[in-house]
C-alpha cells in the first residue's frame, strides 16, 4: 500500500505542484486550503506524512504541528514544514514543536521529494 | 619590667611615630610628590577592616567554635576577587561626583536628599558605636592584662570599676584627641586625608608582623612547629571538633550568612568606603588590591587557629578569656617584648579603625546632618560669617569626641554581656542595610527618593529590634521579659525569634528579617512613582555612570563676587580663588572676574563646595546666593510634556522600526511564494520531458501568470516606496472624473464580463473636476472596481458606481454586493499586506492580489488633498468612496462648478 500525503497549503498553485510531484511518486495525496480543514483532513485520510505551510488563514501551520503533535494516536504521523520565511529563530520554532523536517520556500522539488522519501 | 609607664610610654611613642608619619606624607602630598599613590599602599590601607577585632577576636572565636572565624575574612575576600567590578563602579560614580561620604554617596543618587544623608549618617552612627565601644574594649582589657605581668589577670567588668579607674575612658580619651589632631588639621576641599593613608599602611604593617609574630612563637617557639602542634591538640577530644566544619544545616546557613554579611561590610562600613572610595587616588590601584588584600587576610589568619589549640592546650578551658590568648600565651611563656609588641599591635588595629571610622563619620555628622540644618537657619546668620572653614572643623572636632563618648557608654552599657566578635556583627548588620539603596542605585534606575528612605528606616528599626535592643536587655538595661515574651508580651514579637522564626543564630535571623524589609520597602516604595527630574537625572549619572558637564539642572545665575566668597568661607579664600582662576581659564575667560554668571559657573562652584561639605549641603548652600529662576507651575508641566513627547517620539521610532522589520519580512514573504511556483513547476517540467501536453501548456500557464504576479508585486512596492518617501513625479492638470470612471469601466469590460457582474453607474456626463493627476485617478478607479470584481459571487455580482460633488468635494463611490468588510478591519485593509478576509470566504480561502492596491490609492487620493475609506454598502456588500476638493476656488473650498449632482 502506498504511502498517502496530506498537503497543506493556501496557495493554490503551489499546492497544484505539489500534488503533482507527490503523486508522480506514486503516493496517495489529499489536499487541505487551511489550518482547520487540515485537521479535519488529517482525521479523515489519515496521512502518513503532512507536508505543511506555515502561513495560513484561520490557524497557522505551527498550531496545526502543535495539535497534531498533542494527539498521541498520531505519534507515527510525519510533518514537514514549508514556509517562506526561513529565519532561524522559526526553523528552531518548527523544530521545537516537533517537526520532522523543515523546508524553505522556494524549495528544489528534487530535495523535497527526496526528502519526503526518507522520512517514510 | 612591664610596668603601667612602659606601657603607656610605648603606647604613646608608637601613637607619635603614626603621627610622624601622617605629617611627613601630608608635607609629600602639599609638595606635589604623594607617596599613597601606589597600589601596596592602597591594599594595605583597606586592611583597616582587621581591626583588634581581628587582632584579639579571631582567635577566641576560633577557640569556640574552630574555623568559624573564617567566614568573616572571606567575605571580604570574595568582594574584591568577586565584586571588583562594583567596587570599581563605585570608585568611578563617587570621584565623577566628588563624593566625601557612604552617607553623601547615596544621598547624591537619590536626587541630593538631605533626609537621605541625614537618615544615613544616622545609622552609620548608631550601628557603628558598639564597634567602636569594641576597641575601646580590647585597648583597654590588653592594657589592664599586660599591666599585671608576670602575673595572668582577666579584667574586673567594666562597670564594677569606678568611672575615674576605666582604663577605657583614658583611651576614648587619648583616640578622641589623636584623631582630631590626625585628620581635622585643615579642611581639605576634596575630603582626602593623604597623611592618614599612609598611616594607616603602615599600621597594617605593625598589625600584621606582631600577629605573625605571636603566631610563629606559639607555633615554633612553644611547640614543634604546626604537625606536632595539631596532633597533640587531636588527641584531646575538645579540641578536635574545632578543626571540622560545622557539619549541619544549620552550620552552613550560619557560615553563608556571615560570608554574605562581611561582603557587605568590606564596602559599606563608614571606614571601608572611606579608605576604598574616597580615598582612593587611582582606579588601576583596585587591580592591584583584588589579590594583594586577599592575600593579606589569608596572612592574618594563618596563625589563628594555632594560636587557639595552643592556648586551649595551655590553659584548659575557662578561667582565661580565650579572645586574649595572643596577648596571655606570650606572658605566660615570660616573653616580654613580644607581649608588648602584641599590644602595640593591637593598639595599632584599634587605632586605625577609630581614626578612619570616626574622620567617616564625623564628616557625614558634619557635612550630611548639621550643616543643613545650620543652613537654613536664618538666626545663625552664617551667610554673613566670612570664614566657615573653623566653625566646619570645630563641627567636626566635636563629632569625634562625641562619637568616642557614645561608644564609650555603650561599652559601659552592653560591652561586657558580649565577646568580641558578637559586637562587631552588629555593627556589620546595621551598615548592611545600606546594600540595596546603594547597590540598587547603581544598577537600577528606578529607584526613588522615598524608595531609599523607606527601605532604610524598615532595616533600620528591624536591625535595632532584633539586634540592638537584645544587646541591651542582656546587659540588664532593659526588663528581661523583653527578650523571653517579646514587646507588650506578643509571643511573634519577641526579638530574636520574630514571627515565630526559630533555628538561626541572631545574626542571620536579624539578616534575614531586615533586608527583607528594607529590600521590600525600597522596591516597593519606588514602584509607587515614576523618579522625578532629579533623582533621574542622577540615576543615569550613576547608573550609567553619565556626567552631563551641563548645567545640572541648575535654570538660576549667580556672579562670581557672590559665588567665590561663598566658596571661600567653607574651603578657604586662597584655595576658593585658586579653583575658581583654573576654571576660568579652562573656560578661556581672561580671569576669574570675566567669568560669565551662568548656570556652569553655578554647577562649577556647586560641585567644588560638595567636595567639602557633601552634596546635598552644597546645593542649600549655593542656592542661598545664586538666583535660581522660580521654576513655574506651568514649566513643571512644560518639563514633563516635553519629557512625556520624548517618550512618546521614542516608542513612535521603535513602532516604526517594528514595522519596517514587518514590513520587510513581509514583502520576503509575498516575493517567495510566486518563486516556489516558478520554480517548481519550471524544475518539474525540465525534469519530465514526457509530459504530456495538456499538463505541459497549464504548468507554463501557471508560470507565466506566476511571472507577471511576480513583476506587479515588485512594481507595486516600488511605487508604494515612493509614494511613502514623497519621491512621485505628478502631472497636475484638470480631470474629469466622471472621464475617469469610464475610461476604467472600459478597460476592466472584459473581466467583468467573465464574472458575470452587473454594473451601474451614477455620474454626471462630465465632470466634476479637479486638480490631480489623470492616470494616477485611473490607476485608483481600477483598483476599488477590480476588488469589487474580485470579490462579487460569479454571476451574482452588482457593482454600483456614484459620482456627484458637494460642499467643495468632488465624491466618487464603489460599491458591490460582495462578502463586504467586517468593521475591525476598516482600517486595516489600507494597511501593507493587509488583505479582508471576507465573511463568507472565497474559494481557496484567500483573495487574489498583493495587498498593495489599496494603500497605493489612498495614498494618491490624499496627495491630492482627498480622503479614502470604506463603509458599509446598502443591505450587503462593501462601498469604497473617495473625495477630492473640487477644482475651483482658491482653497479648494470654493462651490462646486456646473457639474454638482450626480444624475440618477
Amino acid at each position: 500500500m502506498s504511502a498517502r500525503i496530506l498537503i497543506v497549503d493556501d496557495e493554490p498553485n503551489i499546492v497544484v505542484s505539489l500534488e503533482y510531484l507527490m503523486k508522480k511518486e506514486g503516493f496517495e495525496v489529499a489536499v487541505a486550503a487551511d489550518g482547520e480543514a487540515a485537521l479535519a483532513q488529517v482525521a479523515a485520510f489519515a496521512p502518513d506524512l503532512v507536508l505543511l505551510d506555515v502561513m495560513m488563514p484561520k490557524k497557522s501551520g505551527f498550531e496545526v504541528c502543535q495539535q497534531l503533535r498533542a494527539d498521541p494516536a498520531r505519534a507515527g504521523l510525519r510533518i514537514v514544514m514549508l514556509t517562506a520565511k526561513g529565519r532561524d529563530a522559526e526553523v528552531a520554532k518548527g523544530v521545537a514543536l516537533g517537526a520532522d523536517a523543515y523546508v524553505t520556500k522556494p524549495f528544489s522539488t528534487r530535495e523535497l521529494v527526496a526528502k519526503v522519501k526518507s522520512l517514510l | 619590667m612591664l610596668q603601667g609607664w612602659v606601657i603607656v610610654l610605648a603606647a604613646f611613642a608608637y601613637l607619635g611615630i603614626l603621627f610622624a608619619i601622617a605629617w611627613h606624607a601630608d608635607r609629600r602630598a602639599d609638595a606635589g610628590r604623594s607617596l599613597i599613590g601606589n597600589p601596596v599602599v592602597y591594599a594595605l590601607s583597606l586592611a583597616v577592616y582587621c581591626t583588634a577585632w581581628t587582632f584579639y577576636g579571631s582567635v577566641g572565636r576560633a577557640a569556640a567554635t574552630g574555623i568559624g572565624f573564617l567566614p568573616i575574612y572571606l567575605g571580604p575576600t570574595l568582594m574584591l576577587a568577586l565584586g571588583w567590578l562594583v567596587l570599581l563602579k563605585v570608585v568611578r560614580v563617587a570621584k565623577a561626583n566628588r563624593i566625601t561620604s557612604i552617607a553623601d554617596f547615596i544621598a547624591s543618587r537619590y536626587g541630593k536628599s538631605q533626609l537621605l544623608g541625614g537618615l544615613v549618617t544616622v545609622i552609620a552612627v548608631v550601628g557603628v558605636v558598639p564597634y567602636i565601644a569594641l576597641q575601646l574594649k580590647a585597648v583597654s582589657n590588653s592594657f589592664t592584662i599586660l599591666s599585671h605581668y608576670p602575673e595572668i589577670v582577666m579584667p574586673d567588668r567594666a562597670v564594677a570599676v569606678p568611672l575615674w579607674q576605666d582604663s577605657a575612658l583614658y583611651v576614648a580619651a587619648v583616640m578622641a584627641a589623636f584623631t582630631i589632631l590626625f585628620g581635622t588639621r585643615h579642611l581639605d576641599a576634596t575630603e582626602r586625608h593623604e597623611g592618614m593613608v599612609a598611616a594607616i599602611a603602615f599600621e597594617s604593617v605593625v598589625k600584621l608582623v606582631a600577629f605573625l609574630a605571636v603566631g610563629l612563637f606559639v607555633t615554633f617557639g612553644i611547640h614543634g612547629g604546626p604537625v606536632e602542634l595539631f596532633d597533640r591538640a587531636r588527641e584531646a577530644p575538645e579540641l578536635a571538633r574545632l578543626m571540622v566544619a560545622d557539619d549541619t544545616a544549620g552550620g552552613y546557613g550560619r557560615w553563608a550568612g556571615l560570608v554574605f554579611l562581611s561582603m557587605f561590610a568590606a564596602l559599606l562600613l563608614p571606614r571601608q568606603f572611606q579608605i576604598a572610595v574616597v580615598e582612593n587616588v587611582d582606579e588601576s590601584h583596585l587591580k592591584r588590591a583584588v589579590w594583594l588584600f586577599p592575600l593579606y587576610m589569608f596572612l592574618i589568619n594563618l596563625f589563628v587557629l594555632p594560636i587557639a589549640l595552643g592556648g586551649l592546650l595551655h590553659f584548659g578551658a575557662g578561667g582565661v578569656d580565650a579572645d586574649t590568648f595572643v596577648l596571655t600565651l606570650p606572658m605566660a611563656h615570660g616573653a616580654e617584648g613580644l607581649a608588648l609588641l602584641v599590644f602595640i599591635g593591637g593598639l595599632s588595629a584599634a587605632t586605625g579603625m577609630i581614626i578612619v571610622e570616626t574622620i567617616a563619620l564625623s564628616t557625614m555628622v558634619c557635612n550630611d546632618l548639621l550643616m543643613p540644618v545650620l543652613l537654613r537657619l536664618p538666626r545663625l546668620g552664617l551667610h554673613e560669617r566670612r570664614d566657615l572653614s573653623g566653625l566646619l572643623l570645630g563641627i567636626r572636632r566635636w563629632a569625634i569626641a562625641l562619637i568616642l563618648l557614645l561608644g564609650y557608654a555603650y561599652f559601659r552599657v552592653a560591652g561586657e554581656a558580649y565577646a568580641l566578635v558578637a559586637i562587631g556583627l552588629i555593627s556589620f548588620a546595621a551598615v548592611a542595610q545600606f546594600a540595596p539603596a546603594l547597590i540598587g542605585g547603581l544598577y537600577w534606575k528606578g529607584g526613588t527618593r522615598e524608595g531609599a528612605l523607606a527601605g532604610l528606616s524598615a532595616g533600620f528599626l528591624v536591625w535595632a529590634y532584633t539586634l540592638l535592643l537584645p544587646s541591651f536587655a542582656k546587659s540588664g538595661w532593659l526588663p528581661e521579659d523583653f527578650m523571653s515574651q517579646g514587646m507588650f508580651g506578643i509571643d511573634l514579637l519577641r526579638p530574636q525569634r520574630l514571627f515565630g522564626l526559630a533555628g538561626l543564630d541572631e545574626i542571620s535571623h536579624c539578616l534575614l528579617w531586615s533586608l527583607l524589609a528594607n529590600v521590600g520597602a525600597y522596591l516597593g516604595v519606588s514602584q509607587w512613582r515614576t523618579p522625578n527630574v532629579r533623582e533621574a537625572r542622577q540615576a543615569t549619572r550613576f547608573v550609567d555612570g553619565v556626567i552631563d558637564r551641563g548645567a545640572d539642572g541648575w535654570r538660576g545665575s549667580a556672579r562670581v563676587k557672590d559665588l567665590l566668597p561663598l566658596a571661600g568661607r567653607f574651603v578657604g579664600p586662597g584655595r576658593a580663588r585658586e579653583a575658581f582662576a583654573q576654571y576660568a581659564r579652562s573656560r578661556g575667560a581672561a580671569g576669574v572676574e570675566a567669568l560669565p554668571a551662568d548656570a556652569g559657573l553655578v554647577h562649577f562652584a556647586e560641585s567644588l563646595l560638595a567636595g567639602a561639605i557633601g552634596s546635598a549641603s552644597a546645593r542649600v548652600a549655593v542656592a542661598s546666593v545664586a538666583k535660581e529662576e522660580p521654576i513655574e507651575i506651568g514649566e513643571v508641566l512644560d518639563i514633563l510634556d516635553e519629557a512625556s513627547q520624548v517618550r512618546t517620539a521614542n516608542e513612535r521610532l521603535q513602532e516604526l522600526d517594528r514595522m519596517k522589520d514587518d514590513f520587510i519580512s513581509t514583502v520576503t514573504h509575498e516575493l517567495r511564494t510566486p518563486l516556489t511556483s516558478i520554480r517548481a513547476f519550471s524544475e518539474m517540467l525540465n525534469d519530465d520531458p514526457k509530459m504530456p501536453l495538456a499538463e505541459r501548456t497549464r504548468f507554463l500557464g501557471i508560470i507565466v501568470a506566476e511571472a507577471e504576479r511576480l513583476s506587479r508585486l515588485i512594481n507595486q512596492i516600488l511605487d508604494l516606496a515612493r509614494l511613502e518617501a514623497g519621491r512621485v513625479e505628478w502631472i497636475r492638470g484638470e480631470v474629469d472624473l466622471a472621464g475617469v470612471v469610464r475610461e476604467s469601466l472600459d478597460a476592466l469590460g472584459q473581466i467583468v464580463k467573465d464574472k458575470g457582474a452587473a454594473v451601474e453607474m451614477r455620474l454626471p456626463g462630465a465632470g466634476p473636476v479637479v486638480l490631480a493627476d489623470r492616470d494616477r485617478l485611473v490607476q485608483v478607479m481600477l483598483n476599488l472596481l477590480s476588488n469589487a470584481v474580485k470579490f462579487v459571487a460569479p454571476g451574482e455580482g452588482r457593482i454600483l458606481v456614484e459620482v456627484d460633488a458637494a460642499d467643495g468635494q468632488a465624491r466618487v463611490a464603489v460599491a458591490d454586493n460582495g462578502p463586504g468588510v467586517r468593521p475591525e478591519e476598516r482600517e486595516l485593509i489600507f494597511e501593507k499586506f493587509r488583505q479582508g478576509t471576507g465573511d463568507g470566504g472565497t474559494l481557496t480561502g484567500k483573495p487574489q492580489g498583493t495587498g498593495l492596491g489599496l494603500p497605493i490609492s489612498r495614498r494618491i487620493v490624499e496627495a491630492f488633498g482627498g480622503r479614502m475609506w470604506v463603509e458599509n454598502a446598502p443591505g450587503r456588500g462593501a462601498r469604497f468612496l473617495f473625495t477630492l476638493p473640487l477644482k475651483g476656488g482658491d482653497n479648494g473650498g470654493a462651490i462646486a462648478t456646473g457639474a454638482t449632482g450626480g444624475s440618477q
